[in-house]
């Protein structure tokens, strides 16, 4: 994806040109009218905040990708800029948030809890995969830029296509599976605080997909299974409720092609996990478990 | 237009347990979300699942400890099912490898929560939700359940007979959000509404911005009552710049509150002098309040919550995401000083009307979860009961929607039995701009088959969403905070009758002023301006019903604090409000709580803790 700024203005009126020039239809006309008035309003809007920002120091000043297939005058990519108002404790997403309520709100990104547990708001923050809502502004230099998750198809503005990265989610069997319950009414499985302490990390995934993003190898390699879907399978692997025949099962799925031994240990996707975990540890360790495993059977 | 047997409308908690319910009997289930599953604010719960688990405790204890905490405003049968099924409900998530927090022996560990007679809330850290959801979503893929996700329901499809109680649901109308196209799902065993909170309704909340009561205002248009309404949990414990909530779990654990003197003010000013801390949540809220408003807050605004006693090592190992919570959203090391919070909105006691099975009036809809009411919570929630409420009542409806046969309901609903007509006189116009329209299902034809209604509702959802993108005029964003702003300074924790008379004035500019909205965004993928605007449309219906019910009930119960009468009133009022959309002219009613349960009566006592 390009991070150059294209020089935008020309551009859009070049297009609104262009569909004049054809045989319009009303809808079309009514249209291309809406257009023109939305880029007008916007180079209206980014003069005024400019001049705004100007006045007031006390703003912050956002990059923003927008590209839209639907929309003429955002099939091009390009980069809108944003002034907004900086408060004390303002994030990524809140700043966006007011973009998209106070200048425009054609603005597109998803989100939703607004405490890192949706995993809906991963993006490319100054060069890096971010969950917007857990970001802070002052702790970014300006202008900020923001882009939609790199190594993923973008659908619109800030909003990926989420399908690959959930059937590879999907392909690792991420359900519980065991062939022996307790006999007891109302008998849970034990399982001890240790066994729980060394899955909790793992069972802390949001499937935001920075992790994905992050990955040179799920880059080069679309069957990779990447790291979320291995530390999905981790979590399964390495809880001692499961049983050794199922552990046997998720072992082979890891060890696939396209599994654990991709992984060529880069750390990236550990550096941009919001919720810390280990991923890098985690595939390693499925690597060690595939090897004893393969041994066993020597 | 696709078919199923059911159709789950929403993919938290509820919906998803409720499809997983529906499945086993044998349906062929789809769910529809306007999120991914796993984005599903069940996820952001943290403290807990109560369940009379151990042999020191019971299923009564805990239909008492409830029954107590709603004021006496939870319908009987609704409290007990849950109590009842709430221990094998939670050996089923077990079971299904939902990673709880362990004792020493590998048994499941319980804490105490506030309200509660015996530390019966089991967990998973404080990310009890989030697991809670993502174990349930990975039975739903195991099953190969037919997820559509990212599509907005925007209406059912219910026909149009003049009395609601007479009418069925054959499905839903839906916006597939990616490709911007209507469709219809219609649903040939039942449509079952899980679509959550509506906490967007205020502007301090620890609901996620997706929370805009979506089910509740399309059942309320559709001709179900809203019940309870005017009950809104507001939490004592959320952050004070974003409303991120501070789970139950830090007291639970002996956190403490201070006011700005530094006085741990639950004892010292006398709001709770047995349980302290862990009082009630209404309790705890209005405590902290009275704090600020008498000048012993911090910066005027709230209260410190302090944890640091409890050690390093104790708070990583039950609330390590208390810790990032407080440093990524209020830059607060919850280990080395006190945390600030306030109350912020948090939970709706009220919703949709079903009875004990999740069924509503109108044939073949349902409503579980947060967007339903049973009622469980009455007038007030306690922590660690909305989880089990998720899993109990998604799964009755998704049987009962599934045909299993689960004996006559002995909660009524719709005008049954003992309603009387509220005397109410509301001096500020309500409901639908322009008085009453045409019949809930708006079809034109009085008696078509379903095939024909859906196709006539998806019909009328298309021009609806040309129209919004074709016209010019005002963008929701503005409307939708002038109802946040009103509703939070006039129905709040504390209610009085002027500002709420101002409430239901500033509510019918806002309806006013969205007869004039617009999406300027013209794109057909992904418009989330057409959806946002969409949603404030139920945020307006689902504020103005909460105002009328808060007017209306004058007295203290609960949750709902009126300045006028601070007083509980049993003789008057222990009764549930209704709000019944009626085309377009709304109408407020009652009906009495069931306080006689299985075995008992719950007998109504002065609530102290």
């Amino acid at each position: 994806m390009s991070t150059q700024i294209p020089k935008q203005t020309e551009k859009t009126e070049e297009t609104a040109a262009e569909t004049e020039s054809e045989v319009p239809s009303k809808g079309d006309e009514r249209r291309a009218e809406k257009r023109r008035r939305a880029d007008e309003r916007r180079r209206q809007r980014e003069a005024e905040e400019a001049e705004k920002a100007a006045a007031d120091e006390n703003t912050v000043e956002l990059r923003v990708f927008r590209y839209d297939p639907d929309v003429e005058g955002k099939q091009e990519p390009r980069f809108d800029t944003f002034h907004v108002p900086f408060t004390k404790g303002m994030t990524v997403l809140d700043a966006l948030m007011y973009a998209r309520d106070t200048y425009d709100s054609s603005l597109t990104f998803r989100h939703s809890c607004r405490q890192a547990v949706c995993g809906s708001d991963a993006m490319f923050v100054n060069g890096g995969q971010k969950l917007a809502c857990k970001t802070q502004i002052d702790e970014l230099e300006e202008p900020i830029r923001v882009e939609p998750l790199p190594h993923a198809e973008v659908t619109k503005d800030l909003v990926v296509d989420m399908e690959h990265f959930y059937d590879q989610m999907e392909a690792v069997e991420p359900y519980f599976q065991t062939n022996e319950y307790p006999d007891g009414e109302l008998e849970e499985q034990r399982q001890s605080r240790e066994n729980r302490e060394k899955i909790k990390m793992s069972t802390r995934c949001i499937w935001c997909s920075a992790c994905m993003s992050s990955c040179n190898i799920a880059a080069g390699d679309n069957e990779y299974l990447g790291p979320a879907a291995i530390n999905k399978a981790y979590r399964f692997a390495m809880d001692e409720r499961e049983g050794e025949d199922v552990k046997q099962k998720r072992l082979e799925i890891i060890e696939q092609e396209h599994g654990v031994w991709r992984c060529q240990t880069q750390f990236s996707c550990t550096e941009v996990c919001p919720k810390d975990i280990p991923l890098t540890e985690h595939i390693q360790e499925l690597k060690r478990e595939a090897v004893k495993n393969n041994l066993k059977f020597w | 237009m696709y078919e199923h047997d059911v159709v789950v409308v929403g993919a938290g908690g509820a919906g998803l347990r409720a499809a997983i319910a529906a499945q086993e009997e044998g349906a062929d289930v789809a769910i529809v979300s306007k999120l991914h599953p796993v984005r599903s604010h069940t996820g952001a719960a943290e403290g807990g699942i109560n369940a009379a688990l151990r042999d020191a405790d019971s299923w009564e204890d805990h239909a008492y400890d409830t029954m107590k905490g709603s004021d006496y405003l939870g319908d009987a049968p609704a409290v007990e099912a849950l109590c009842k099924e709430s221990p094998e409900e939670v050996i089923q998530l077990e079971h299904w490898g939902m990673p709880f927090s362990r004792e020493d022996d590998g048994r499941v560990s319980q804490r105490p929560f506030g309200g509660l007679s015996f530390p019966r809330t089991t967990y998973a850290g404080a990310e009890t939700g989030h697991q809670m959801l993502h174990t349930m979503y990975e039975q739903v893929v195991k099953r190969g359940i037919t997820v559509y996700d990212e599509w907005h329901v925007m209406d059912l499809v219910v026909t149009d007979e003049d009395d609601p109680a007479d009418r069925t649901c054959h499905g839903v109308v839906a916006y597939d959000i990616q490709r911007g196209e209507v469709d219809g799902f219609r649903a040939n065993g039942g449509v079952i509404l899980a679509t959550g909170g509506m906490g967007q309704v205020f502007d301090h909340t620890t609901n996620a911005v997706a929370n805009t009561g979506d089910g509740v205002a399309m059942a309320y248009r559709a001709g179900v009552p809203m019940e309870d309404m005017e009950f809104i949990q507001f939490h004592p414990t959320t952050l004070p710049s974003t409303g991120v909530l501070i789970s139950e779990g830090v007291r639970g654990e002996g956190g403490i509150l201070y006011n700005s003197e530094g006085e741990r003010f639950m004892f010292e000013h006398g709001y709770a002098n047995n349980d302290g801390e862990l009082a009630s949540r209404d309790v705890v809220s209005r405590a902290e309040l009275t704090e600020v408003n008498e000048g012993r807050g911090i910066e005027d605004e709230y209260v410190h919550l302090d944890m640091r006693h409890l050690g390093e090592e104790r708070i990583l190992d039950r609330l390590e995401n208390i810790l990032h919570l407080a440093e990524d959203f209020e830059g607060a090391d919850g280990l080395t000083e006190p945390m600030p919070v306030k109350p912020g909105q948090h939970y709706a006691m009220g919703g949709i009307e079903t009875n004990e099975h999740g069924e509503t009036v109108i044939e073949g809809l349902y409503a579980a979860g947060e967007c339903a009411c049973a009622s469980v919570h009455g007038a007030n929630r306690l922590g660690g009961n909305a989880l089990p409420e998720l899993i109990v009542f998604g799964k009755r409806a998704g049987h009962h929607a599934a045909g299993r046969e689960m004996g006559e309901a002995e909660i009524p609903t719709g005008r049954t039995g003992d309603w009387e007509p509220a005397e109410y006189e509301f001096e500020v116009d309500v409901g639908a701009v322009g008085g009453r329209g045409p019949a809930a299902a708006d079809g034109g034809a009085v008696t078509a088959d379903a095939e024909g209604l859906l196709e006539a509702a998806i019909e009328r959802a298309r021009e609806r969403v040309e129209d919004l993108l074709a016209r010019k005029g005002r963008n929701h964003a503005e409307i939708r905070s002038k109802v946040q702003e009103t509703m939070t300074a006039n129905v709040n924790v504390f209610r009085e009758e002027e500002g709420l008379k101002r409430s239901l004035e500033d509510l019918r500019e806002a309806r006013e002023a969205y007869t004039e909205v617009a999406v300027s965004d013209p794109s057909r993928t992904f418009n989330t301006d057409l959806i946002h605007t969409m949603e404030t449309r139920n945020i307006l219906d689902i504020a103005e019903a909460l105002a009328m019910g808060a007017l209306a009930r004058r007295e203290f119960r609960g949750a709902h604090w009126r300045k006028e009468r601070q007083e509980r009133d049993d003789e008057n009022w222990l009764k549930h409000t209704l709000v019944s959309w009626n085309d377009g002219e709304p109408e407020l009613w009652y009906k009495p709580a069931i306080l006689e349960g299985e075995a008992k009566t719950y007998e109504p006592k002065v609530r102290s803790y």
